[in-house]
């Protein structure tokens, strides 16, 4: 397959920070690559890399077989504003004419409203719509130019539910139209709902990259949750409880916070130790949880 | 390439329209100044009236380019929207382009109430032709502010950016006899005046509009001041480039 986007060992420093640690990276043609990773992992500094924002301090990035400071290769992609930054006092229509302008195969304005379902709001000034409204014509800009890959940064941030199923339902059919997109999202069920391909990124390196599936089973942990004055005592390596598949423990007051990949194990084992517990919860693991799994399970390699 | 410049001007002088306080700040000063100081105590002296109009279409583009342009580009500068369009397929100059057109047509703008002022309340008298010398001096002699302006605009926040150029702006303009003639302000003050930018920019404007033959020294002094604030300027847009786009 086509490589659309690639980076090769790419290290990006900000004055002493590291935010990006020899990363090597191919988007290839058709896929729908989630990028996942907390506030300052480095997803924006390897985004801003893709689009030629910012120069890798070493290493290369390659941008539809060319390089991403040149304009002519960016008229291939497409990327979304942060909806903050759009010109309050402009209308709509005349934000799409100015983005059109600087593609030779733009899109109709029009169709592409209607396709972001805003062609009611063409006359509209910006600083009239709602957030919504606004992330919506944030994510329609990055479609302007018929783009070969995009860039969709957050793109349901702030979205009410029916709102965000018909962005993803946009971005689903442009990928079988042949689109190829990076995104990159808080939301592990956007992911779930949309990418193939998984990227992990943590203090500016890749910690997993594979399909949604494995990624899910990797972090397919749990977060027990109970009331104890104390827990079984320390038997495991770095002096956890002695509980099956305990990733980590926090106490929260009387309350222990407890990550496992086995919760039904778990709460057997603890049952049996005798300890007295009450206020047991289990809930499915955030997305945070995921990151401490992947981490952790890192540093154990490393 | 000009048909990229000419979406980012129409996209800027839109947003100029939308909020026109910019605009306002540009136009009214100098025709309320006009209107205050000149009508009453010159308006039945053509010369002075003449020198008078010339000066106060220089304080209106003063405002354009030293305050309107380095609070704009500052702005520019903490919008999200700015990274935006870099990812656009174009480099950073039709932006560019568009900043300095929109700003020139805010300055031409700001002329026409003192202008209208002018023809309606005192007894300036112009030809045609020192009109056009007059209003091309007022753009020639905009340069040194314009790349002031970009210094403050490339190197300050906005906030801070507002302060700054207005600081700058009242001492230029009275110093420069712009607002009041020479004659009347101190000794010392009339010996700086010759080394301020905004005093070469009335010699040449006076000169071009109404015959007064100028003094050297000032029209020296503002060529060094626009060729300094050119070099700072060119230094302070690489500076701002290589933190923001390295």
């Amino acid at each position: 397959m086509t490589v659309l986007a690639r980076t090769v060992e790419a290290t990006r420093r900000y004055g002493a920070v590291v935010a990006l640690d020899r990363v090597s990276l191919d988007i290839r043609a058709g896929e729908l690559v989630g990028l996942l990773g907390p506030n300052g992992a480095g997803k924006s500094t390897l985004i801003n890399l893709f689009v030629g924002l910012r120069r890798p301090s070493s290493g290369t990035v390659e941008l539809l077989g060319g390089s991403p400071a040149d304009p002519v290769v960016r008229r291939g992609i497409g990327v979304t504003p942060q909806e903050t930054g759009l010109p309050e006092v402009l209308r709509v229509g005349e934000i799409v004419d100015l983005v059109s302008a600087h593609f030779p195969g733009a899109t109709g304005k029009a169709e592409l409203l209607d396709r972001f379902g805003l062609g009611d709001l063409v006359k509209r000034q910006i600083g009239g719509l709602s957030g919504g409204q606004k992330r919506r014509v944030a994510v329609a800009l990055a479609f302007v130019g018929n783009p070969r890959l995009v860039f969709l940064d957050e793109p349901t941030t702030g979205l009410d539910v029916e709102a965000r199923r018909s962005l993803w339902d946009g971005v689903k059919a442009y990928h079988e139209s042949g689109g190829t997109v990076l995104l990159t999202s808080h939301y592990l069920e956007e992911i779930e709902a949309l990418a193939e391909r998984v990227v992990v990124v943590g203090q500016g390196r890749v910690l997993a990259d594979d399909t949604v599936r494995a990624v899910r089973d990797m972090v397919g942990v749990r977060r027990v949750s109970l009331v104890a004055d104390r827990l079984p005592e320390p038997a495991g390596p770095a002096g956890l409880p002695a509980l099956p598949g305990l990733i980590s423990c926090e106490r929260e007051g009387d309350r222990f916070h407890l990550l496992t990949s086995d919760s039904d194990e778990l709460v057997v084992e603890l049952v049996r130790s005798g300890v007295p517990f009450s206020g047991l919860e289990i809930r499915p693991s955030s997305l945070e949880d995921a990151f401490l799994t992947i981490t952790a399970k890192e540093s154990v390699h490393v | 390439m000009s048909s990229l410049v000419m979406a980012h001007t129409r996209h800027q002088v839109l947003e100029q329209i939308r909020v026109p306080i910019g605009l306002l700040a540009s136009s009214l000063f100098p025709a309320i100044s006009m209107l205050a100081f000149a009508v009453p105590f010159v308006g039945d002296d053509p010369l002075a009236s003449t020198i008078s109009t010339g000066s106060m279409t220089l304080v209106g583009a003063m405002s354009a380019t030293l305050m309107g342009l380095s609070i704009t580009v500052a702005q520019d500068r903490e919008q999200p929207w700015d990274p935006y369009l870099r990812t656009l397929p174009a480099g950073p100059l039709p932006r560019f382009a568009g900043r300095i057109l929109t700003t020139t047509a805010v300055m031409l703008v700001s002329m026409v109430p003192v202008l209208l002022i002018a023809a309606l309340f005192t007894e300036a008298a112009v030809t045609p032709l020192r009109l056009l010398l007059g209003v091309g001096a007022v753009l020639v002699s905009s340069l040194p502010f314009m790349l002031i302006g970009l210094v403050l605009g490339f190197l300050l926040p906005s906030k801070a950016a507002i302060g700054v150029s207005q600081v700058l702006f009242f001492p230029f303009a009275i110093v420069g006899g712009l607002m009041l003639p020479l004659e009347v302000m101190p000794e010392l003050v009339r010996t700086i005046s010759s080394f301020v930018p905004s005093r070469g920019a009335g010699e040449l404007v006076w000169w071009a509009s109404a015959g007064v033959e100028p003094d050297v020294l000032p029209l020296v002094t503002m060529a060094v001041w626009t060729v300094a604030a050119g070099a700072v300027a060119a230094w302070a847009y690489r500076r701002d480039e290589g933190r923001r786009y390295s």
